[in-house]
């Protein structure tokens, strides 16, 4: 059977494939090192020697979006696996055990979800070292309540099979419940939202960095970029523009990637339709 | 007691119960964590006698619940407690700040509520076609997009390059006249009204179509009412509830969108006060910043549930 891809998912799969290589290889394909000044100016315009200019303090424009890219996926994936794991587990966990548990983690996680994430963000990076492990466990926790609660959702529907009532009957224990009966059937679901999950993870650490509350300068991820040359865009330098367009075009395009697999899972049975 | 209040008074009551414990949540969550304040105020070069006097000031020493409940009690009583970094009280920087912040989000929600019911409703008119597909693709775009993305853009655009905005609201001043004031911050109720446009008109067409495909407006239809009373007596009550409810949770939304957008435009609100203490690390603004967002987020999503119950014909004529 051929599968026939629309052309937003076509363009979409070219621009997040092309960004993902451009993050792994960033090292070969930076001109220059992230925090290398190679020029005496600052914001030098677009010249053949530095595509897009150069920063505030001469450093080459491109290379350093390039690293930044790379930092930004990079934070990005880890957080929407962590928040993956932690979330399915628990919400598969609670629909097959029911009960006070399910009550536990549902109201909690009702709890966490009446604060705004970026609010409890701030809140809590107030108090800790603000380090790359610090802020990838604040998102991934913050962000597995959402995949907590489509988890649990999906769980439920699957929990009623026949099938998963002859594995409790057998005798089956609940890791055995979870990964042999509910996972597989669960899957599609999950992964659509996956793609979701991925762009609030870019759009939440950009904007941590760009308050200046996320990776912190020399490292910068795009979001860090804008910060630094944001002054710049009132003197009519648009240096800043670059590294927001490029967060803009890599959450546009895992979009329109996402909606594709989305519709394609929902038409499928397990789905959320 | 008829249903109606009864349901009320349970969600009402549950709201406050929700922010109590959240206000447990923002006071634990920042009691608990890995951490001492104290020497994330004075830096690691802090002699060990300025660590324990601040210790003693800020009152770490006491027990959680004693500090906690003397907390809330400031709270409940309007007490907010004064900021470390400056030294001065919280309520007065906050008092300000609040209604600068206030009148930014009600200005954009001016604009961006009747704007999207209108397209909305424009999307679900010409549903399928191209003013329905242009809308989903700008959608797409939007929420793509960080606020500040959105902000910088139009700064730039609107601010820097065409001059026909202040690019900044640095010149905000609040004693200043109304037209004064709602000049200087022209742009970011423009990003603020972009930021939540776009959510705001996909759930409103959602809710309109999902009253629209039901059975009880086939029925009035073949039975052969005017395409007006249709949607006067049976569409209009039971869309009334889904998009209040969509203009709610948006309205919350923007409340977080305010954070950024003042950043951006260096707005002198809540968001920008918040921001600050959080890098200069002054948890007793943090903790009354956050309490107070948490606050106006779970309030606006109470209207929410309480207008869906209000507006609810089952509801309101029990047989």
């Amino acid at each position: 059977m051929s599968i026939r891809i629309p052309l937003a998912a076509l363009l979409g799969l070219f621009f997040t494939g092309l960004f993902f290589l451009v993050a792994v290889f960033a090292p070969l394909l930076a001109p220059y090192g992230y925090d290398e000044v190679v020029s005496s100016g600052f914001w030098d315009p677009s010249s053949s020697e530095y595509w897009l200019g150069t920063d505030g303090i001469g450093r080459d424009l491109l290379s350093r979006i390039i690293y930044g890219l790379r930092t930004t996926i990079w934070i990005a994936t880890l957080a929407t696996l962590l928040s993956f794991t932690t979330g399915s587990v628990l919400g598969f966990l609670a629909a097959v055990m029911g009960g006070w548990v399910d009550q536990a983690l549902s109201r909690f996680v009702d709890l966490i979800m009446s604060i705004p994430s970026l609010i409890f963000a701030l809140v809590i990076l107030s108090i800790t070292p603000i380090t790359i492990t610090v802020l990838i466990l604040v998102m991934g926790f913050l962000d597995s309540t959402r995949v907590y609660r489509l988890a649990r959702a999906v769980a439920v529907d699957i929990t009623v099979m026949d099938y998963v009532e002859a594995a409790k009957l057998r005798g089956e224990k609940y890791i055995w419940i979870i990964f042999r009966e509910i996972l597989p059937n669960a899957l599609s679901p999950l992964v659509a939202e996956m793609g979701l999950r991925f762009i609030f993870m870019v759009l939440f650490i950009s904007t941590l960095s760009f308050l200046g509350l996320g990776i912190q300068p020399p490292q910068a991820d795009l979001g860090g970029i804008v910060r630094e040359n944001a002054e710049g865009l009132t003197y009519g330098i648009g240096a800043a523009l670059y590294p927001a367009i490029t967060i803009a075009l890599l959450a546009i395009s895992v979009n329109l990637v996402a909606d594709w697999v989305l519709a394609r899972t929902t038409s499928l049975k397990g789905g959320r339709g | 007691m008829g249903p109606i209040a009864k349901l009320l008074a349970q969600r009402i009551s549950l709201g406050l119960l929700l922010l109590l414990l959240v206000s447990i949540v923002i006071f634990v969550g920042t009691s608990i964590l890995p951490g001492d304040v104290a020497q994330q105020i004075l830096g690691q070069s802090a002699t060990p006698e300025a660590l324990a006097n601040l210790r003693e000031e800020l009152g770490v020493n006491d027990p959680p619940v004693t500090r906690y409940l003397n907390w809330l009690g400031g709270l409940l009583t309007g007490d907010l407690g004064t900021a470390l970094t400056s030294g001065q009280s919280i309520n007065e920087a906050i008092g300000r700040r609040l209604s600068n912040t206030l009148f930014l989000a009600v200005c954009a929600a001016v604009i961006a509520v009747p704007l999207a019911i209108f397209l909305g409703l424009l999307a679900v008119r010409y549903q399928e076609r191209w003013p329905d597909k242009a809308i989903s693709a700008s959608t797409l775009t939007t929420i793509s997009m960080p606020e500040f993305v959105i902000g910088y853009i139009m700064m730039f655009i609107f601010g820097v390059q065409l001059r026909w905005f202040s690019p900044t609201a640095v010149g905000y001043r609040p004693e200043a006249d109304f037209f004064t004031r709602l000049e200087s911050i022209a742009l970011p109720v423009i990003v603020l009204t972009l930021v939540v446009l776009a959510h705001m008109m996909r759930m409103t067409r959602a809710a309109i179509l999902n009253v629209m495909q039901s059975a009880y407006i086939e029925t009035a239809e073949l039975k052969g009412m005017s395409t007006f009373s249709v949607i006067r007596k049976h569409a209009f009550p039971n869309a009334v509830a889904p998009i209040v409810n969509v203009v709610m949770l948006n309205l919350a939304y923007l409340v977080v969108g305010v954070v950024v957008v003042e950043v951006v435009f260096v707005y002198p609100g809540m968001g920008q006060y918040l921001v600050d203490h959080v890098t200069k690390r002054d948890l007793p603004v943090v903790q009354a910043c956050g309490i107070i967002f948490a606050a106006i987020y779970i309030g606006l999503n109470l209207v929410a549930d309480v207008v869906s119950i209000v507006t609810n014909p089952r509801l309101r004529h029990p047989k």
